[in-house]
């Protein structure tokens, strides 16, 4: 009988199993889970930065906090070549078609994490304001929000590694609302 | 050395734009770059009109962050209105909230205690820092060279710590409050900053050795983007951008504020107007804020933080205007009151949007490779500029 073994701890999480034979051993797993789990190492994140949040994205780019080293360092200049768009910053009725636009131009399978206060419900800019747009969600739908003002390097690192999970779980934006619609 | 009235009595020393010609002729192309473009450090949007590779006009398109943030400050009061104004200009956000402290101590006539002035102009002069290291670091993204980005960060990360200590937060502190600053200092303040001024020094001249004598980088930055003392002057330019072409305008000199007069430091002036002149400028500028530094950190003196202030502040009816020198340039706060708890109608007057209207002008006959360095020698930071 083979030896199973989940090497799940071994590489990073892979989704399948080693079966050991004499001459070296087998790997079995879904070919959906296997195409998830590399999409989700090498998310490239689209250079999108309206304000303050972008020096913060900028930081957690840097040495100290380092995202590269979950695979996001990839940082696009083009909507045509990234994966995933952070909208770090306020987003205002003069910028929104610019981002419904960059969402469309982006190609599927596509993401998008908002970054701080503003871009999730339009934060210190929700009231009295004439211009912003209360939360990026009104233009496009959000996979991940981030809370802060600015969010540290560290929560936008642990939204990224969100949004790899609910890669890894193989269900896209709409399949998740209709199962929490169920719920 | 001019200063800036003199010029301002000789109009006929500002030059004609050059470039000049017929705009939009045959054989022109236009090109948009933004509102979503990494060299524009945010979302400017710049209608070129380029002739082969030569720029005949840039038009600057404001508005993509505009959050209207005096229209609001309308409807907050006093006391809150200053958290607002951390997030325009965010790289300088301390300097910024100190400026709208200034105006309504003005107002009020609130004596500032020394040890809150002192607490005041190191932490400008920590952010002055910070917000050099990181345009020091985009220039040279901007030009090519990723390796700045990561040693500027490095050193930045040091002072966002020190920030975090004593404020909070690491970006948009709203640590000044009318009266003084919102809390003590940490007990670690003292021993970080040191620690951090030990390693800047010699990380500083690694940046020299990194940038400022690099062949390729001079290439890229000498005689680009010539701004003379004149045009300086009659486009409103302030901060490193008209100290690069021999203007003096350091609103800590000129009109000190805090314990500035006090200390003893340079205004850093070059003379040469072009890319590299701006650079310089910000390099030696650093140098300076450090010995600022040095000079207050075992001197900040005992005592209250913060000046006894009423909980509702009403200012008396009338115009106050209040100016302090951020990392870009003059910053300047117009309050009108009428003497509710309510500001009638707050002005900015934000450094980043004079130092823009010149990029037309020297961006004009150059190449647009050229245009890239001129903004990354310019500093921009559009929510600055947008308000």
């Amino acid at each position: 009988m083979d030896e199973v073994k989940n090497i799940q701890t071994i590489a990073g999480g892979f989704p399948g199993d080693v079966h050991q034979t004499p001459t070296g051993g087998v790997l079995t797993s879904r070919l959906d889970d296997v195409i998830n789990w590399a999409r989700s190492n090498s998310l490239w994140p689209l250079v999108f930065g309206t304000s303050c949040c972008a020096i913060e994205m900028m930081s957690t780019a840097a040495a100290k906090y380092d995202w590269s080293r979950f695979g996001f360092e990839v940082a696009r200049a083009t909507p045509r070549q990234a994966d995933v768009i952070i909208i770090a910053g306020t987003i205002v009725n003069k910028m929104a078609p610019v981002l419904k636009r960059l969402y469309d131009q982006m190609a599927d399978p596509k993401y998008v994490v908002a970054m701080g206060a503003c871009a999730t419900s339009g934060g210190p800019f929700f009231y009295n304001t004439y211009s912003v747009v209360k939360g990026a969600d009104h233009v496009i739908p959000v996979d991940v929000y981030v809370a802060g003002c600015p969010p540290r390097p560290e929560a936008l690192l642990h939204a990224m590694i969100q949004l790899q999970e609910k890669i890894k779980s193989g269900m896209t934006r709409e399949q998740i609302r209709d199962e929490m619609k169920v719920a | 050395m001019y200063r800036q009235t003199e010029i301002l009595q000789d109009a006929t020393q500002v030059s004609p734009l050059n470039g000049g010609g017929d705009l939009e002729g045959a054989g022109d192309l236009i090109i948009n770059v933004g509102p979503q473009h990494p060299s524009t450090h945010g979302v400017l949007h710049l209608v070129i009109t380029l002739n082969g590779e030569t720029i005949k006009k840039v038009e600057p398109h404001l508005g993509y962050i505009h959050r209207s943030i005096e229209k609001m400050c309308e409807s907050l009061t006093f006391r809150q209105f200053i958290y607002v104004t951390s997030k325009m200009d965010y790289l300088s956000s301390h300097i910024n909230n100190h400026g709208c402290c200034l105006c309504v101590e003005k107002g009020l006539q609130i004596e500032v205690p020394e040890r809150a002035q002192v607490i005041r102009v190191l932490m400008d002069e920590l952010t002055r820092l910070a917000s050099h290291q990181l345009w020091w670091g985009a220039l040279g993204m901007d030009v090519g060279a990723l390796t700045p980005f990561f040693h500027a960060f490095r050193e930045r990360e040091l002072i966002n710590d020190i920030f975090e200590e004593t404020c909070g937060t690491r970006l948009t502190m709203n640590y000044m409050v009318p009266g003084g600053v919102m809390a003590d200092l940490h007990p670690n303040f003292q021993r970080r900053v040191h620690e951090f001024i030990k390693q800047f020094k010699l990380k500083i001249d690694e940046y020299d050795e990194l940038l400022t004598d690099n062949i390729i980088f001079k290439n890229r930055m000498q005689g680009v983007g010539v701004l003379s003392a004149a045009d300086a002057v009659s486009y409103g330019c302030t901060g490193p951008v008209a100290r690069g072409s021999n203007v003096v305008c350091d609103i800590r000199k000129l009109y000190p504020y805090e314990v500035y007069n006090k200390l003893q430091f340079d205004e850093v002036i070059e003379t040469g107007g072009d890319c590299y002149a701006r650079y310089m400028v910000r390099m030696k500028e650093m140098r300076q804020s450090l010995s600022i530094i040095e000079q207050l950190i075992d001197q900040v003196p005992e005592g209250e933080f913060q000046a006894k202030t009423k909980a509702v502040l009403k200012l008396p009816k009338g115009e106050y205007y209040s100016r302090v020198e951020t990392a870009r340039g003059e910053f300047g706060v117009y309050i009108v009151s009428e003497g509710g708890t309510t500001p009638y109608r707050i002005k900015f007057r934000s450094p980043g949007f004079s130092n823009l209207s010149a990029l037309d002008h020297m961006a004009r006959g150059g190449k647009i490779g050229d245009l890239i360095a001129i903004m990354g020698s310019l500093d921009l930071v559009i929510p600055d500029i947008d308000r």
